[in-house]
């Protein structure tokens, strides 16, 4: 009797233990997963976060760089061929960006297209940045083109050039290109709350 | 699709697919042979001609958008006795090996040479970057500063 007892004893030990262990793991687990996850919660609804997850993504930035060399494909290796900005951001004398890309993606030869297709100024370089840092450049009228909010939130929300990211056709091998990780009406009305909720940056 | 425009100085009209790329247009439905096919995929200028004076690789130009446009292949440029200077560069220089690939190099050249019309070497490597699996670009860069000096720019 005294040994069932006692068995019944250990066995709630080990059990409590072996509950504790696996309940320790999991918080284990969510310790490393929780605050991403939780991290992706807060700022599955926070417009910011949303907007900059598409604003660096490479759809963006290949034709936002740092320098006067566009870059081009997945792993954003520079442009092929040593395409070079110019002197008005399409290009060079008889390698313009027209020379190849038209106001629509080709399916045939692989070559993405929108309507006035070119880089960002240079001013607009996005490469290499921190988001804080885009936004506050996007907000500087000095290297924003002197546009206002509604202009910046017109050129993110409304530009035929800006959207192209999520209708980016295919590649020359026909394998289609990534989109922004952001449904594009989310985007869209992310970058309106964000703009109308008083445009704040977040501290670094 | 019905599709106007003028090639060579001729006015010209083609029902086509307007998806159709303006090269094959131009080997298939014109004959006009001199523009060649290489890649299809914008990468190796064999196809490069000139739409409204600019240089275009026309197997990733969907014919739809040359609608009222002026385009002109390497037949336009000069034929016969009357060579466009970058032909008669292209000439005295012996440029060719194979030949493949010169059209769409004379008519980026003559593109180059409409907007700087005597380029350093730094012009030509920036913007003639085109193909030759013959490896002519030697050549080909004494030629283009060949046909400044004919046009008088140097
Ligand atoms: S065939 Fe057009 S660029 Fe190669
Ligand atoms: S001459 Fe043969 S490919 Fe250029």
């Amino acid at each position: 009797m005294r040994n069932k007892y006692f068995i019944l004893i250990m066995s709630l030990i080990v059990g409590i233990v072996l509950g504790f262990t696996y309940a320790s793991s999991d918080t284990h687990t969510n310790d490393t997963t929780t605050p991403r996850n939780n991290h992706t919660t807060t700022q599955e609804n926070d417009p910011f976060d949303k907007m900059m997850q598409v604003l660096t993504h490479k759809r963006c930035v290949n034709c936002h760089p740092a320098g006067d060399r566009p870059r081009q494909g997945e792993d954003s290796h520079y442009h092929n061929f040593g395409v070079q900005r110019g002197k008005d951001n399409h290009g060079v004398a008889a390698l313009r960006c027209e020379s190849c890309h038209h106001e629509e993606n080709n399916e045939y030869s692989g070559v993405p297209g929108a309507p006035e297709w070119s880089l960002a100024p240079l001013a607009m370089q996005w490469e290499g940045l921190s988001r804080v840092e885009i936004a506050e450049s996007m907000l500087d009228r000095k290297r924003n083109g002197n546009r206002s909010l509604e202009q910046i939130v017109e050129h993110l929300t409304e530009h035929e050039l800006v959207l192209w990211a999520w209708e980016p056709g295919v590649d020359s091998e026909g394998n289609p290109r990534e989109a922004p990780p952001v449904p594009k009406d989310e985007y869209i009305a992310a970058v309106k709350e964000w703009a109308e909720s008083g445009a704040v940056i977040p501290k670094e | 699709m019905q599709i106007q425009f003028t090639i060579n100085g001729k006015s010209q009209s083609v029902d086509v697919d307007g998806k159709t790329p303006l090269l094959w247009v131009v080997r298939d439905v014109l004959n006009l042979k001199g523009t060649k096919f290489g890649c299809g995929k914008a990468a190796c200028g064999a196809c490069t001609l000139h739409v409204d004076g600019e240089a275009v690789r026309s197997c990733s130009y969907p014919i739809k958008f040359a609608e009222g446009k002026k385009i002109t292949t390497i037949e336009g440029l000069g034929e016969g006795d009357n060579l466009h200077s970058v032909q008669q560069a292209w000439k005295e220089e012996i440029v060719p090996q194979c030949g493949y690939c010169q059209p769409g190099f004379m008519m980026a050249t003559a593109a180059l040479l409409e907007k700087i019309p005597n380029p350093t070497d730094e012009d030509i490597d920036n913007n003639i970057v085109n193909i030759c699996r013959c490896a002519t670009y030697y050549r080909m860069r004494k030629a283009i500063h060949r046909a400044a000096e004919i046009n008088g720019a140097t």
